[in-house]
């Protein structure tokens, strides 16, 4: 798995609002401020840098030297490592939040990955392109091929995601480990919310990537 | 065996290097009686002397200080002619104008760890109750020591609190050590190559060299200079074998291959007909002009009763809770004798404490020694760790000026 592949996503550059991605503030805005953050994947830093701006305590995580690079240069405390190996050795309740945006389609164990977003955090932030976007079920459906979007260029041989999911998908996968879905937005392909009114088919079918704040369901963890 | 020829040594140690014992080419700071360095082995040791070099300007504030602390055999003359060997200083590429550690950006410090034998006092020195050099008389030291030594050195330079604390392998060492033992006198350390504590098997090479030094006739029990001796083969085995660990197999096979010395065939004899035997030769010989065998002795001890977590009942995260330091660690992945998984350890334990660290591992097939050499990725991340830092202690331009 690569985080340096997904992260930031190439193609299509998500709208931005006073120079910070639209994900990256609607996740930002997820958090309390003052809280203590990791950003499992967290590239060049520009979202840890931005929760620092709102006086966070953040950390990161990133696979690639030059992602810890420029975070190194930025003043942000990045480790070099792998979500897959190296989240069992973060201790329980760690932070208060563990973000892991765009890269859950890119681990070998997505399951595992979630279980130990919510043991070494109280809650988390998922975010993940949505398969279930009508690009791509047409590109399976009528062109017969595995889709390929601008948010993910990379064919089928040479991408790093190797997890796709769909949001039902997810949010049946949390039901399984008794997570709780605290608050759920899909975004379009512009990072524009899709309208909160409308029922989930519609979150499943125009959400190109659905953004997830998550906390441990009642009974265990 | 006709062919057959000792390492080529001068016979006895050089005159220059055993008088920088007691009078080092560099200042020096000297402690007095009443001013004891209190040893982990139980000894107050006192008259003793620390020799530093220092670079750059002390800012008004005093907050641009870097303390670069050196390796087994490195010594503070990190950034000048090295005054037995005529050679630049040891970490030219780390240190000086225009790099990463720039004297027009910060004052800079270094200084020879207790037991070196380049003017800080060690079995080199005179030992003032004999007149005679120390040799095994002189009680064993820690890396602990040497940090206690180096915080009386920044005490009477008159600096509250170090901007960083720079170095690798056993300056590594130091500088996790000086983040354990005083926490709020480090602002931001740079760890590079190193290790909390030292390997069985790093111990194991380290004994090695101990019995090749021993098990020359002219130790003479560590007294060799009374007896106008030098253990020079012993000491230059010693070398050779360490600086093996210090490379990797992918960076021998480059440098030297199986490749013939200055001839086509093999001579059917133990001369060294490979390239790698006279290089490794030649780091033998040039090692024992510009080290005393005894020191050798006492700081490879030192590196390997080195364990942080020892001292805080084997939890290592212990050793750094509630350190508000920033921690920046970085490793290679071609060093085998502190290897990335040492680093990661660090890492996880600072983790656990929620220090402020970040970790590198820097690809590169030159082994432990990558440290000390031109390695653009490696001096990069340093660069902009040294840079940041700056800003966040409020120097300008994350320097002086």
């Amino acid at each position: 798995m690569s985080m340096q592949q997904t992260l930031p996503l190439p193609g299509v550059a998500p709208e931005r609002t006073g120079g910070y991605r639209r994900d990256h503030l609607l996740v930002a805005e997820m958090v309390r401020p003052g809280s203590r953050v990791l950003d499992v994947g967290c590239g060049d830093g520009e979202l840890l840098q931005l929760l620092e701006s709102r006086g966070i305590d953040g950390r990161g995580i990133e696979l690639s030297r030059e992602g810890v690079n420029g975070c190194v240069a930025k003043g942000l405390a990045v480790v070099q490592g792998d979500a897959d190996t190296d989240l069992v050795n973060y201790p329980d309740d760690a932070f208060d939040y563990v973000i892991l945006s765009q890269t859950l389609q890119a681990t070998r164990q997505p399951k595992v990955v979630l279980e130990n977003l919510l043991r070494i955090g109280q809650r988390a932030i998922v975010s993940f392109p949505n398969f279930g976007f009508w690009k791509m079920r047409l590109q399976l459906l009528i062109g017969g091929h595995m889709p390929r979007t601008e948010n993910l260029p990379a064919s089928w041989y040479d991408t790093a995601n190797i997890h796709f999911c769909t949001i039902k998908d997810f949010v049946e996968l949390c039901e399984q480990i008794n997570v709780k879905m605290e608050r759920a937005v899909a975004l379009d392909l512009y990072g524009r919310p899709v309208p909160l009114n409308l029922p989930w088919w519609v979150w499943n079918m125009f959400g190109e990537q659905g953004v997830f704040l998550l906390s441990r369901g009642g009974q265990g963890k | 065996m006709s062919n057959v020829r000792p390492i080529p040594s001068p016979q006895t140690q050089s005159d220059d290097r055993a008088h920088e014992a007691d009078h080092p080419s560099s200042l020096v700071a000297k402690f007095g009686m009443d001013q004891p360095l209190k040893l982990d082995c139980g000894v107050d040791l006192a008259p003793f002397q620390i020799a530093y070099q220092t670079y750059g300007e002390l800012n008004a504030d005093r907050s641009n200080a870097i303390l670069v602390c050196h390796a087994l055999t490195g010594d503070q003359h990190v950034n000048n002619i090295h005054p037995v060997t005529g050679k630049p200083g040891w970490w030219e590429t780390m240190v000086g104008a225009g790099r990463p550690i720039d004297p027009d950006k910060y004052f800079i410090i270094c200084s020879n760890v207790i037991g070196g034998c380049m003017g800080s006092t060690g079995p080199a020195s005179l030992n003032p109750a004999t007149g005679k050099m120390w040799g095994l008389d002189f009680p064993i030291i820690t890396i602990p020591d040497m940090v206690r030594a180096q915080a009386m050195l920044i005490d009477r330079l008159g600096i509250a609190t170090l901007f960083c604390v720079v170095g690798g392998s056993m300056g590594g060492m130091q500088v996790l050590q000086w983040t354990a033992a005083y926490p709020e006198r480090v602002f931001a350390t740079l760890a590079i190559a190193c290790s909390t504590r030292h390997s069985a098997q790093n111990i194991a090479f380290h004994e090695l060299g101990r019995q090749a030094v021993m098990a020359d006739p002219d130790w003479r029990g560590g007294r060799y200079v009374d007896e106008d001796t030098h253990p020079h083969r012993g000491l230059a085995v010693a070398r050779m074998a360490a600086h093996i660990t210090y490379l990797s197999d992918a960076a021998l096979h480059r440098k030297f291959g199986r490749r013939m010395q200055d001839r086509e065939l093999p001579t059917f004899s133990f001369d060294a007909d490979f390239q790698v035997e006279s290089y490794l030769r030649y780091q033998g010989s040039s090692f024992v002009e510009r080290f005393d065998a005894n020191s050798y002795l006492y700081l490879t001890r030192a590196m390997d009763y080195f364990d942080i977590a020892a001292d805080h009942n084997g939890v290592l995260a212990k050793a750094f809770t509630g350190i508000k330091t920033r921690f920046c660690v970085v490793s290679f992945t071609s060093d085998w004798l502190f290897p990335t998984s040492e680093s990661r350890a660090l890492v996880h334990a600072l983790n656990a404490s929620s220090a402020r660290v970040s970790f590198a591992e820097i690809e590169t097939d030159r082994g432990h020694d990558a440290f000390l050499l031109d390695v653009p990725e490696f001096l990069e991340i340093s660069r902009a760790f040294l840079l940041a830092a700056g800003k966040a202690r409020g120097l300008k331009d994350g320097g002086q000026s």
